[in-house]
């Protein structure tokens, strides 16, 4: 029953977010980010033989998965203010249904974003193995959509939820997206490959590159298995940590205190 | 007490060195619409958040449909209606997908179009809920509070904000829905009218205490049951206070006839009794 209640409201959600105004907000990203790989896409790259763009855009993919981070904690801190948790509490088994309507949500945006992503780079790609991009997708779905959700709980409004994409974006500039990781001081290399945004993009790159691209990365090679244990680790903690931190956030959940917020919003705006 | 829905003793919220709740008694009869009526500050949103299971208390024995709201289980939350103040929630929803969807969370929902239909909400089906009028979107929240056919339903200041057309559609919303599905209904409001129309029983709230609690006939007898008569004798004019003001006009009348005139009777209303107890409460 709750799963076939997230189902409906992921679908609900999902028609909110590709339908009119919000269909183009959607696309933009991806497509604009579409527009500067194809820009670049012929820059040859030091110590190897394929063009920029071939190099980039699995990492691109990778990046696009792990802002979809950002995207369960922005909404999950925007419907505590609106009120959608506190309903979702007052429902029976309501707040289960919400968080999997939410990662169905989600996760499907995600997907999308990459088919967009795929669809349009497809004349880039000469490499592709559908295996590797299964496991790295799901466990880096898994990981970084149970971090988001912990972080919504933790974050209190959606103001605060904006700020934490300048710290991400941070993290993107040191994860070896755009630039190779091997280029950076040892210190940004550690604190890259601490977070799950470097493994997503080198599993990425691992699923569409030819071998021979391993040579540039750091110790020459895809490093599966590092690959499979700092997204797993993310995930077991994410999974193991965020029930708890949400549990904890709608139990303080109440109709006085949703009325404060809105009171503190509009004060802000007033 | 099994035909009870509402059983509280002795309860009390603190928060920090501050008393918000002293000692709060009530009871609700199955069936029956409860009012909590009260100034703003009075405790009736902290008062019916804890019997709804969203705040936990600081003592008291609080039962809600048989079940400790502190320990209620989903079984118990979904035989419970809420409506609180102000639901902004799910804007970009349309209105009958919304109740659809809320409906296949319990065991046995009422058919969203019947609802709809109920609710005066038939023409706006398809729409999204945020581009609803006040009045609208308040009925919604009914329609949603009763899709599981609770047995109690809690409506926390249910018509603020509405102008008097909205309100009075509400108030026979309520009516007509409690009476038909024998739902208990506690309601909490600042305004007395809606407290009489809507209620049975009134519980006046006032500091966090129960200051009174009846009828709204019992009320306005127990505490101000003095009327007002005015009359002129002779170019005088007298007043007098008086319990049994008929009783004191015939008097009246047999002692001095038809040099009697300007006669006035001014019966205590249950807002001078409510005022009246306010005050009392508050000096």
């Amino acid at each position: 029953m709750i799963f076939r209640q997230g189902a409906v409201q992921g679908l609900i959600e999902l028609r909110q977010s590709f339908t009119g105004g919000e269909l183009i907000a959607n696309l933009f990203w991806p497509a604009a980010t579409l527009v500067a790989i194809f820009l670049l896409r012929d820059r040859p790259v030091d110590g190897t033989a394929l063009p920029l763009g071939e190099l980039v855009l699995p990492g691109v993919l990778g990046m696009f998965v792990a802002l979809g981070m950002l995207l369960i904690t922005q909404q999950l801190t925007a419907d505590r203010e609106d009120g959608t948790l506190l309903r979702a509490r007052a429902t029976p088994h309501g707040l289960r249904g919400y968080l999997i309507g939410k990662l169905t949500t989600v996760s499907a945006t995600v997907l999308a974003y990459l088919a967009v992503l795929l669809a349009g780079g497809a004349p880039l790609v000469t490499t592709f193995h559908p295996l590797t991009l299964a496991w790295v997708l799901a466990l880096g779905l898994i990981a970084t959509q149970s971090v988001g959700a912990m972080l919504g709980a933790l974050i209190s409004s959606s103001r605060g939820a904006g700020m934490l994409s300048l710290p991400i974006l941070g993290l993107i500039a040191v994860s070896g997206v755009f630039y190779p990781i091997g280029a950076l001081p040892g210190w940004l290399q550690g604190i890259g490959q601490t977070f799950p945004i470097y493994w997503l993009g080198l599993g990425m790159r691992s699923a569409f590159l030819p071998d021979s691209a391993a040579a540039v990365e750091l110790d020459g090679s895809w490093r599966h298995l590092q690959t499979a244990a700092v997204l797993g680790a993310w995930a077991m903690a994410g999974l193991i940590v965020a029930p708890p931190v949400l549990r904890r956030m709608t139990r303080r959940e109440s109709g006085s205190r949703v009325a404060e917020r809105r009171e503190r919003t509009l004060q802000r705006v007033g | 007490m099994a035909d009870l829905a509402l059983d509280v003793t002795g309860l009390r919220m603190r928060y920090g060195t501050k008393d918000v709740l002293h000692d709060v008694t009530l009871r609700a009869a199955r069936g029956e619409v409860l009012a909590l009526l009260g100034p703003n500050g009075a405790g009736k949103t902290t008062t019916i958040e804890i019997l709804e299971g969203f705040r936990s208390r600081s003592a008291g024995r609080v039962s809600v449909l048989g079940t400790d709201p502190a320990h209620g289980d989903e079984r118990w939350r979904a035989r419970l209606g809420v409506v609180l103040q102000s639901w902004r929630d799910h804007g970009k929803w349309r209105v009958r997908e919304f109740l659809a969807y809320l409906g296949g969370y319990y065991p046995k929902p009422m058919d969203p179009d019947e609802l709809l239909a109920a609710a005066g909400l038939t023409d706006q089906a398809g729409q999204q809920i945020r581009r609803l009028s006040g009045g609208q979107r308040r009925r919604l929240d009914i329609a949603v509070g009763l899709v599981g056919r609770p047995e109690l339903l809690f409506l926390d200041e249910p018509t603020a904000g509405l102008d008097p057309q909205a309100r009075r559609e509400f108030h026979d919303l309520v009516q007509r829905l409690a009476a038909e599905q024998h739902t208990t209904v506690l309601l909490t409001t600042h305004d007395l009218d809606e407290a009489a129309r809507l209620a049975d029983r009134i519980l006046i709230l006032n500091g966090g205490r129960v200051v009174a609690d009846g009828t709204a006939a019992e009320l306005t007898q127990r505490i101000a049951g003095q009327d007002e008569v005015g009359w002129t004798v002779d170019g005088r004019r007298f007043t007098r206070s008086t319990p049994r003001s008929t009783e004191f006009v015939f008097d009246l009348f047999q002692r001095h006839g038809h040099a009697v005139t300007d006669l006035e009777v001014h019966r205590t209303s249950l807002e001078d009794a409510y005022l009246t107890l306010v005050r009392e409460a508050e000096s």
